[in-house]
Parts: C-alpha cells; sequence; structure tokens
C-alpha cells in the first residue's frame, strides 16, 4: 500500500490494491484503486493471470481436438463455448445440422444460461453479504449438472456439442428429468426473489450504484445483461438468431435504470425465460432421428458402420488421424451467452488445422466499462459493480 | 475463396463507393458474411463513416481480431467486426499489414471499445495502433518478450528451451 500524490498535489490519494486475491474479483482480477478516502477517483483493471493462450493452442489442434479447450475458457458456460466454436466451423464447411440436434443444442445452451445466472446469483448475494442465498443457488445448479452429467457423462466440461451435431444420442429417460427441473425452478426463482428483490439491504447495496449511460455502454462494446439492464434489446438469438432460435418464443427482458438492480433484475427475468425456452425445445426434440449430421470424411461414421464397411473404417481412420480441411475462408459467429455476445473467429488456410481461432469473450469487453462504472463510488460499490458485469477470468484471459 | 460481387454490393459497399471512389480495395463474399478489404491510410476515415452516416450506423464494434499469414506478404490481416444494432446488420472490414511495417491508426476515437481490443492485439500479435491512449501489455506480463500468436512463434515457447543462437525448436 503506498501514497501518491496527485498531479495538482494539493490533496493526497491513497492506491489500494484490490485482489488478484481478492474474493470478489470472481477468481484472479487486479484492480488499482485511487482512493480518496473511501471514493474511487481511478480504477485501472489489471489482467491476466489466468492467461493460457488457448487461441494459440488452437492452431496446433485439429478443428475436432480444439473443441475441448473451448470448454476451459468460461468454465460456466462450457457448452456456450461448444456451440459458438462448432458454428464457427460449420459455417467454414458449409454444413447444414439436422433440427433434432439443433433443438438439443438450443436446449443445453439455455440449462447452461439458469446454471451460469444460479452461481453469478448466488456468488454476487455473497459478495453483498446474504448467504443463504448461496447455498439455495448451488442446490439447484446441482441439478442442472446432474442433467449434463447424464446427457454427456461430464459436469462441467462437457464437450457435449461437437463438429456437426452432438457427441451422444440423448439418454433413455432424459425427459423425465428434465421435466422435473422445469417444474421445480419457477417455484425456486421465487424463493430467491422473495429472500432479495424487496430486501433493503439489497436494494440498498445495488439501486444507484454502477449506472452507465445507454449510449456509453454501446460505444464500449458492452453486450449482454449489462447492455439489456441500460434498455436496448441486443439478443444475438432475436437480432441473428442461430441453430433454430427464430422457431421460439421468449421476450428478451429489459430494463432502463441501468444500475446494478437492473441488471439482477434482468438475470432474474431471463433465467424465467430460459425455462419458457427449455421447455419449447423439449416438445420439440423428436424421440427419433439424427443427431449428427451426414457427411463423410467430416463426420466420423457410426460406430456400427464403422465395423462393417470398409469406406466407413477408412473414414474413421482418417477423421481421427489427419482431421479434415475445410474450403480457404474465415468466419465469424455470434452466440448469446449469459454473459454476453460470444463470438467465434475461425480463419482457414485449406489444411487440417485452423489458421486462427480467435473468441471474442464477453467478459474482457464487458470489464472495459469497469473504470466508468466505478469511478466516483465507494470502495464497497466496486464489489458490485464487478459483480454485475458477470465476469469469468478464465473467459477474459483465455 | 472468394468471389468479387461488387456487381450486386450491398448497401454499405454502395455508401462507402459514393463517398469516396478509392476507399475500397476488394469486396469479399464468404458463406454470407460480406467483407471489406481498405487501404491503410483511410481505415479511420471509413470507420468513422460507419458510425456516423444515418444510414450505416454502425454503433457497435463487436471485435478486432488479427490473422498472420505468414510467411505470405502482406503478412497481417486485421479484422474489425461491426454490428449495427438498429439496423440488424453486419460487417467486416479488413486491413492488410505488412510485416516490416506493422502501424496502422486507432480506432479507439471512433468507438472507445477499440481500447482493449487493440490492446489484445498488440500483445499477442505484435500491431501498433498510432493514436492508442494506452498501449500497453493487457494479457501477458509487462517484461513478456515476442508476440506468441505470431506464426513464427513456436507453440511451446521458449522458455524451457536452450536459448542457443539458431536453435529453435520447431512447433509440431
Amino acid at each position: 500500500m503506498t501514497t501518491v500524490e496527485t498531479a495538482a498535489g494539493a490533496t493526497k490519494t491513497m492506491v489500494l490494491n484490490m485482489g488478484p486475491q481478492h474474493p470478489s474479483t470472481h477468481g484472479v482480477l487486479r484492480v488499482l484503486l485511487e482512493l480518496d478516502g473511501e471514493t474511487v477517483v481511478s480504477a485501472i483493471p489489471d489482467l491476466g493471470y489466468l492467461h493460457t493462450g488457448i487461441e494459440k493452442s488452437c492452431e496446433d489442434k485439429t478443428y475436432s481436438q480444439a473443441i475441448t479447450l473451448t470448454d476451459r475458457m468460461d468454465y460456466l458456460n462450457p457448452l456456450g463455448n461448444n456451440l459458438v466454436y462448432c458454428l464457427a466451423v460449420e459455417k467454414l464447411l458449409g454444413l447444414e445440422i439436422p433440427k433434432r440436434a439443433q433443438y438439443v443444442r438450443v436446449m443445453m445452451v439455455e440449462l447452461q444460461r439458469i446454471s451460469s445466472h444460479l452461481v453469478w446469483l448466488g456468488t454476487h448475494a455473497i459478495d453483498m453479504g446474504a448467504m443463504s442465498v448461496f447455498l439455495y443457488c448451488f442446490r439447484e445448479r446441482e441439478e442442472i449438472l446432474k442433467i449434463f452429467e447424464l446427457f454427456a457423462g461430464q459436469r462441467m466440461m462437457t464437450s457435449y456439442i461437437r463438429i456437426g451435431g452432438l457427441a451422444l444420442e440423448p439418454p433413455a429417460g432424459w425427459r423425465a428429468v428434465v421435466d422435473r427441473l422445469l417444474k421445480m425452478m419457477p417455484s425456486r426463482i421465487d424463493e430467491y426473489e422473495s429472500l432479495l428483490t424487496g430486501n433493503r439491504i439489497w436494494m440498498g447495496r445495488l439501486k444507484g450504484v454502477g449506472y452507465i449511460s445507454p449510449e456509453d455502454a454501446v460505444a464500449l462494446s458492452m453486450t449482454g445483461p449489462t447492455l439489456r439492464a441500460a434498455g436496448i434489446p441486443y439478443d444475438n438469438r432475436k437480432v441473428f438468431p442461430y441453430s433454430s432460435y427464430d422457431e421460439f418464443e421468449f421476450d428478451v427482458p429489459t430494463r432502463t435504470e441501468s444500475d446494478c438492480f437492473a441488471r439482477y433484475l434482468v438475470r432474474v427475468l431471463e433465467m424465467r425465460e430460459s425455462l419458457k425456452i427449455v421447455r419449447q425445445a423439449m416438445n420439440k426434440i423428436t424421440e427419433d432421428g439424427p443427431f449428427k449430421a451426414e457427411a463423410p470424411g467430416i463426420i466420423p461414421p457410426a460406430r456400427e458402420k464403422m465395423k462393417t464397411e470398409m469406406e466407413a473404417l477408412i473414414y474413421h481412420f482418417k477423421i481421427f488421424t489427419e482431421g479434415f480441411s475445410p474450403a480457404p475462408g474465415e468466419v465469424f459467429v455470434t452466440v448469446e451467452s449469459p454473459r454476453g455476445e460470444l463470438g467465434c473467429f475461425v480463419a482457414s488456410d485449406g489444411s487440417p488445422k485452423p489458421l486462427r481461432v480467435h473468441f471474442r469473450s464477453p467478459s474482457y469487453i464487458n470489464l472495459q466499462a469497469l473504470p466508468k462504472l466505478t469511478t466516483g463510488q465507494l470502495i464497497s460499490d466496486v464489489v458490485a459493480c464487478i459483480g454485475t458485469i458477470d465476469i469469468v477470468l478464465g473467459d477474459v484471459d483465455r | 475463396m472468394t468471389e468479387n460481387t461488387s456487381q450486386n454490393a450491398n448497401v454499405v459497399v454502395e455508401h462507402l463507393r459514393a463517398w469516396n471512389p478509392n476507399a475500397i480495395e476488394e469486396v469479399m463474399e464468404f458463406r454470407g458474411e460480406t467483407t471489406i478489404v481498405l487501404p491503410r491510410k483511410i481505415l479511420r476515415g471509413v470507420a468513422e463513416r460507419c458510425r456516423e452516416d444515418a444510414a450505416l450506423r454502425f454503433d457497435l464494434l463487436t471485435d478486432a481480431t488479427c490473422v498472420d499469414r505468414y510467411p505470405h506478404e502482406p503478412r497481417y490481416e486485421l479484422n474489425y467486426h461491426l454490428v449495427s444494432i438498429p439496423r440488424k446488420d453486419k460487417i467486416r472490414l479488413k486491413v492488410r499489414l505488412s510485416g516490416a511495417d506493422p502501424v496502422v491508426d486507432t480506432l479507439c476515437p471512433v468507438w472507445p471499445g477499440a481500447n482493449w481490443l487493440e490492446r489484445e492485439i498488440f500483445d499477442l500479435m505484435g500491431i501498433r495502433f498510432t493514436g492508442h491512449p494506452d498501449l500497453r501489455r493487457v494479457l501477458l506480463p509487462d517484461d513478456f518478450e515476442g508476440h506468441p500468436l505470431r506464426k513464427d512463434y513456436p507453440v511451446e515457447g521458449y522458455r524451457d528451451v536452450p536459448m542457443v543462437p539458431g536453435f529453435r525448436k520447431s512447433s509440431v
């Protein structure tokens, strides 16, 4: 901790290191705060503690191998990362995905959105001093993770969405499990709201804190619930639909206050909308039908085929040894992750490995607005601001 | 890879051509995405036009990224992905930079959100943005040497490799 003199030299401000081990920074974010008493004069985020060079590693893998790396970026939204990467590669290849697989994808990423918002709500409530909400949120998140385990065999790093479709056929009896969750969740969300929405401490800590004008939010490239809380209904699922989102009926919740409380309300409403989408997707998914596209040389053939047909065996061998080579070109695909616009840029030079993979991670770009949100606020409000931007440091640093 | 579709060019291309006949080097169309290749000198002017023009209104700079086409020259390709929220439209602006002189004007005055996007490109690719308010490394430590996303930087890095002149572990 040091004290520094400002340029004018008249008043003294203090520079305080917040993080990288501070629990409210949700990982390893360090913020350099210049303080005048308890008021923030300036805030400089310092990041990169979790940088693992995923984009560089992707260039060294075949297109299929890189999927497992995407899981590990935004670890609260692995399925969404799988989805955006697979959509980009599929666009590069010009692949058409069976409707059944698209609906399963929609259902899975919406469940993932609910689980991500639950983690956000729980941890943010802890940051604000409400311990019990955390336990309730994680209780419901556990149910969603069990569904992922049922589908993919993995709770978190599922790699369930693959190029051309899905890794596995939806398991027997999945409808009953998802149905149980859908019946349970509305009352559970009511429970969180009864604990928080009208709570005077909660309102006192969040209302009017961390305001950003809609113009500034767009200029700083903010997206997701943070932008929608500023009154701009920009949601990729509606504006640039992917994966058959145009066939689903749902609303895009917005608020106009653009403070931390508005962001909280938007996220809670989004959970309710996601439940609607999951219900619709469940009804659209047929019992039978393909769960991946037919594309010899790109999509691995079915196991029985591989064991009985010579041609299928050759394709199987070629796919897993050298991979496939899309035509040269570059694509940029965006999806709506729980945190905002998640983009994936893939460039191909016609070889089996990508020339360049770049992820537009919403956490990284939304974090850019932190100095704008916190300047002039109190230290305790910095915690609220970091919380309601909803950053995941794995996604920030990649 | 791409075909020239200047005959049925879209509204953005028309507007930019009407504004400055030399603004566009090439228009590429791939899988439904339009890419406009610009000369480096006028990138800033075109960006301002894209944001301010009432018929274009690209108010959101969603992403900026760089591709290294080493050993081809011009080596670097900067891609700016713009979104118009009111018009529900997307476009990609592309600028090609040579390996000897990877310098381009910053877009921070046009979209303040370009700040960290350009810092990331500077950090990982070593492109310099003139006029950038805060061009420091962002993801890597300040004392890091080199720009790891360049194609001539090995995937394993240099750290565990004997630093003998001329020795370079090949990136598998």
